[in-house]
C-alpha cells in the first residue's frame, strides 16, 4: 500500500507537475487543485490500469476518486485481485 | 423585464450606434477597451464597487474594486512601457486564471499593445507555434510555466522579455527573465492611455483549423461595441448582478465575456481558479450569491453526471439566468437544468472569429431545447447551399451557416494569413464552418462541423496538428486523427497509427504516446484512444482518408470510396 502510494505520487510528480517546487503529498488535491485536468485524467487512469493490470470502469473514474493520491490508491485497491 | 425586451422590436429598430451612444463613443474618436473596462467605470462613480472576486486553491480569496483594477492595469501598463513596449507589440499572457491575467489583459490594451492570451495548459510545441506566428515581444507568465518557455527560448529571438509575476527568489533568473510583482510594485494612479481608435488591434486569439498551423484571429478595440451589447441583452447583466463566466481567458469566451463584457458594464464578476469539481462549483455559487452564470456544455454534462443529490446540499437560489457556449447544448441538458435549478441554460453560438455572440437564446424567449436560438439583433444569419453559397429557401434543409459581415467584433484578419481569411467569405457571406438548419420559427439547429476540426469540450483541435506531432514520436510511422463521440465532451481525439519497424503495439507504448502529445501540445489534443493499424486508408494519390475513419467511429455511411487506394 505504502509502496503503491509512492509509485503513484512519483508518477504524478514526473508527468503532471510543472513546478517542481510545488508541494505534493498523498492528500494534495490533484483534480480540484488543477494539477491534473479532466482530459489528463484519462492518461493517469491508463497508467494505473497498465501498471496494476486492472480495468477501472469509466463511471468509477470520477474527479473525486482521482483527487488525491490516497483516493486513487483506495480505488486501485478495489480492483486488484 | 429583461434588457432586451421585445426581440421583434429590437430587430426592427436595430443599429449598433445604440451601443455607441450608451458607451459615449463617437465615430472616429478614441476607443480603448482597457480604459472602458476600468477608468470609465470609476469615472461613473463606481470605483469602490467590487469588480473581481477571485478564489484559488484552498479557498484563498482576493477582491478587487474597479479602482483596484484601474490602478493595477495602470501599473502593469507602466511597467511594460518601462521595458520599452510600444503600441501593437504582441504581449502573450500565459497564466492560469490568476488575477494578474485579467489585470494584465487590460494593462496591455491600455498601452496600445496587442494581448495574445494563450491557454496555460499548452505544451511547449503549441506555445512555440503561436508565439512564433505572433512574433511576441514578451510573455507574462508564472514560475510554474517558465520551464516550457525556457525549452523553446533559443528558437525565439524576437521574444525580448519573460515576465514572471510570482517569482519567489528561490531560483535564479535566466536569460531574458524579469520579475514583476503587482503587490510590490508602486501603484500607478495615472497612466497615459495610448490613443487607440476603433480599428486599432487589440487581441490575438489562436484557433485551430483542419490544415496548417493555428491561426491568429485579429480583433480590434471596436469589438467592445458588440461585446458590450450582447453581454447586456443576452446575458442580461444588471448593475447588482454577480456574474460568473467559467471560461478561461486563454480562449475567446474568457476575454469577450470573462473580462470585456462584464467590466465594460461595471458588473461584479467571480473567478474560480481551481480544477473542475461539482461540489466546489455549487459551493462557489452559494458563497458568492452568483446571479448570472455563463458556462459550457461539457461542464454542464459533467454536473449532470455528478447527480442531483449534491445540488440539494447548496442554496443556489441566487441564480436568475444561465447561459452556455462552446459546442451545441443538447436538449437533455436544457431540460435537466430547468428541472434542477428551475432555470434553463440559454445556448449561444459564436466563435473566436466572430468575437461576440451571433445566434442566441435570450432571456424571455421561448427556448426550444437543443436549438441554438435566433440571430442577435443586427446579425443577418442564414443557411447556404454548400455548392452555390446561395441561401437555402426551404425550412429544415441543411446547409452552411452564413453571416453577413459587418458586426463590430468580427475578426479583421488572420495574423499574417490574409489568404486564409479571404477564404472564409463566399458570395458575400462569412462562413464559420458549421452546418445547420433553420426551422419555420426562425430557430437555428446545429448539425455538425463542415470540416475535420475536432470540438472537444468546446475547444477546437486541429487533426493536422496532432497528426504532425504524432509523427515526431520515434515509434510512429503514420498517423490519422479523427473525432470520436463522447458523452461529456461531445468529441474527443482518437488517433490511428502505424508503427515503425522494431516497435510493438501495446498499452505501455500507447500511454507513452498519449503523454508525448499531452506535453507537446496540450491535454485537449492528447488522443483519448490510440488504435494500432497495419495501414491507413489512402487515396490513390497517397492522401489519408480521414473521412472513412471518422465515419467508422460515428457509425455513419462510408460514402464514395472510388478514390481509395487498392491494397
Amino acid at each position: 500500500m505504502a509502496e503503491m502510494k509512492d509509485i503513484v505520487l512519483e508518477y504524478v510528480r514526473e508527468e503532471y507537475m510543472e513546478d517542481e517546487d510545488e508541494e505534493l503529498n498523498y492528500d494534495t488535491p490533484l483534480i480540484s487543485g488543477g494539477i491534473v485536468d479532466s482530459f489528463s485524467m484519462v492518461s493517469l487512469k491508463r497508467f494505473l490500469e497498465n501498471k496494476y493490470n486492472i480495468q477501472i470502469p469509466d463511471e468509477k473514474a470520477t474527479p473525486e476518486a482521482f483527487d488525491t493520491v490516497n483516493s486513487i490508491v483506495a480505488l486501485v485497491q478495489e480492483y486488484i485481485k | 423585464m429583461s434588457h432586451i425586451g421585445s426581440y421583434e422590436e429590437r430587430v426592427k429598430n436595430f443599429d449598433w450606434s445604440l451601443a455607441e451612444k450608451e458607451l459615449e463613443y463617437s465615430k472616429g474618436g478614441l476607443l480603448n477597451i482597457g480604459w472602458y473596462c476600468s477608468d470609465r467605470i470609476c469615472n461613473m462613480g463606481k470605483g469602490d464597487k467590487t469588480a473581481l472576486i477571485w478564489e484559488g486553491l484552498g479557498g484563498v480569496e482576493k477582491r478587487y474594486t474597479f479602482h483596484d483594477v484601474r490602478r493595477a492595469s495602470n501599473t502593469i501598463g507602466a511597467f511594460l512601457r518601462s521595458l520599452g513596449f510600444q503600441a501593437e507589440d504582441r504581449v502573450c499572457l500565459f497564466m492560469d486564471k490568476i488575477p494578474e491575467l485579467y489585470l494584465s489583459f487590460l494593462g496591455v490594451l491600455k498601452i496600445g499593445a496587442i494581448a495574445q492570451p494563450l491557454f496555460s495548459a499548452f505544451g511547449d510545441e503549441s506555445l512555440h507555434v503561436r508565439l512564433d506566428n505572433a512574433e511576441a515581444s514578451a510573455i507574462i507568465t508564472q514560475r510554474k510555466h517558465v520551464g516550457k518557455v525556457r525549452k523553446i527560448l533559443d528558437k525565439m529571438p524576437y521574444l525580448k522579455h519573460i515576465i514572471i509575476v510570482d517569482h519567489d527568489g528561490k531560483k535564479e533568473l535566466r536569460e531574458r527573465e524579469t520579475v514583476f510583482s503587482l503587490e510590490k510594485a508602486d501603484p500607478v494612479e495615472e497612466l497615459e492611455i495610448h490613443p487607440t481608435r476603433a480599428e486599432s488591434p487589440s487581441v490575438l486569439h489562436y484557433t485551430s483549423g483542419t490544415t496548417g498551423q493555428p491561426k491568429g484571429v485579429k480583433h480590434v478595440h471596436y469589438s467592445l461595441i458588440s461585446q458590450y451589447l450582447t453581454t447586456k441583452w443576452v446575458l442580461d447583466l444588471r448593475n447588482d448582478d454577480v456574474y460568473w463566466c467559467t471560461a478561461d481567458p486563454g480562449w475567446v469566451t474568457g476575454t469577450s465575456y470573462g473580462i470585456i463584457g462584464p467590466w465594460s458594464l461595471g458588473v461584479t464578476q467571480c473567478v474560480l481558479d481551481t480544477g473542475f469539481n461539482p461540489e466546489s462549483w455549487y459551493r462557489f455559487i452559494e458563497k458568492n450569491r452568483i446571479t448570472v452564470w455563463y458556462s459550457a456544455p461539457t461542464a454542464i454534462r459533467s454536473l449532470m453526471k455528478a447527480g442531483e443529490e449534491i445540488i440539494r446540499k447548496y442554496d443556489l437560489s441566487s441564480l436568475r439566468h444561465l447561459a452556455s457556449v462552446g459546442e451545441p447544448l443538447n436538449a437533455e441538458a436544457v431540460v435537466w437544468s430547468e428541472r434542477v435549478f428551475g432555470l434553463p441554460f440559454h445556448d449561444t453560438y459564436w466563435q473566436t472569429e466572430t468575437g461576440s455572440m451571433m445566434l442566441t437564446n435570450f432571456p424571455g424567449m421561448k427556448i426550444k431545447p437543443g436549438s441554438m436560438g435566433k440571430p442577435f439583433p443586427g446579425i443577418t444569419a442564414t443557411v447556404l447551399d454548400p455548392d452555390t453559397f446561395e441561401e437555402v429557401e426551404e425550412n429544415g434543409r441543411p446547409g452552411l451557416i452564413g453571416f453577413k459581415p459587418g458586426w463590430p467584433a468580427m475578426m479583421r484578419t488572420y495574423w499574417k494569413n490574409e489568404a486564409t481569411y479571404r477564404q472564409k467569405f463566399q458570395n458575400g457571406w462569412y462562413i464559420p464552418g458549421d452546418r445547420a438548419t433553420i426551422d419555420a420559427d426562425g430557430y437555428f439547429w446545429f448539425i455538425g462541423r463542415d470540416d475535420d476540426v475536432i470540438n472537444t469540450g468546446g475547444h477546437l483541435v486541429s487533426p493536422f496538428e496532432v497528426e504532425s506531432a504524432l509523427l515526431e514520436h520515434e515509434a510512429v510511422a503514420e498517423s490519422a486523427v479523427v473525432a470520436k463521440p463522447d458523452d461529456v465532451n461531445m468529441e474527443v481525439v482518437k488517433a490511428f497509427i502505424t508503427l515503425k519497424p522494431g516497435y510493438e503495439p501495446g498499452p505501455d507504448l500507447e500511454l507513452k504516446i498519449m503523454n508525448f502529445i499531452r506535453k507537446k501540445l496540450s491535454p485537449l489534443a492528447m488522443p483519448q484512444e490510440i488504435e494500432y493499424v497495419d495501414s491507413l486508408p489512402k487515396t490513390r494519390s497517397g492522401k489519408i482518408m480521414r473521412r472513412l475513419l471518422h465515419a467508422r467511429e460515428w457509425g455513419e455511411e462510408i460514402g464514395d470510396t472510388s478514390t481509395l487506394e487498392d491494397d
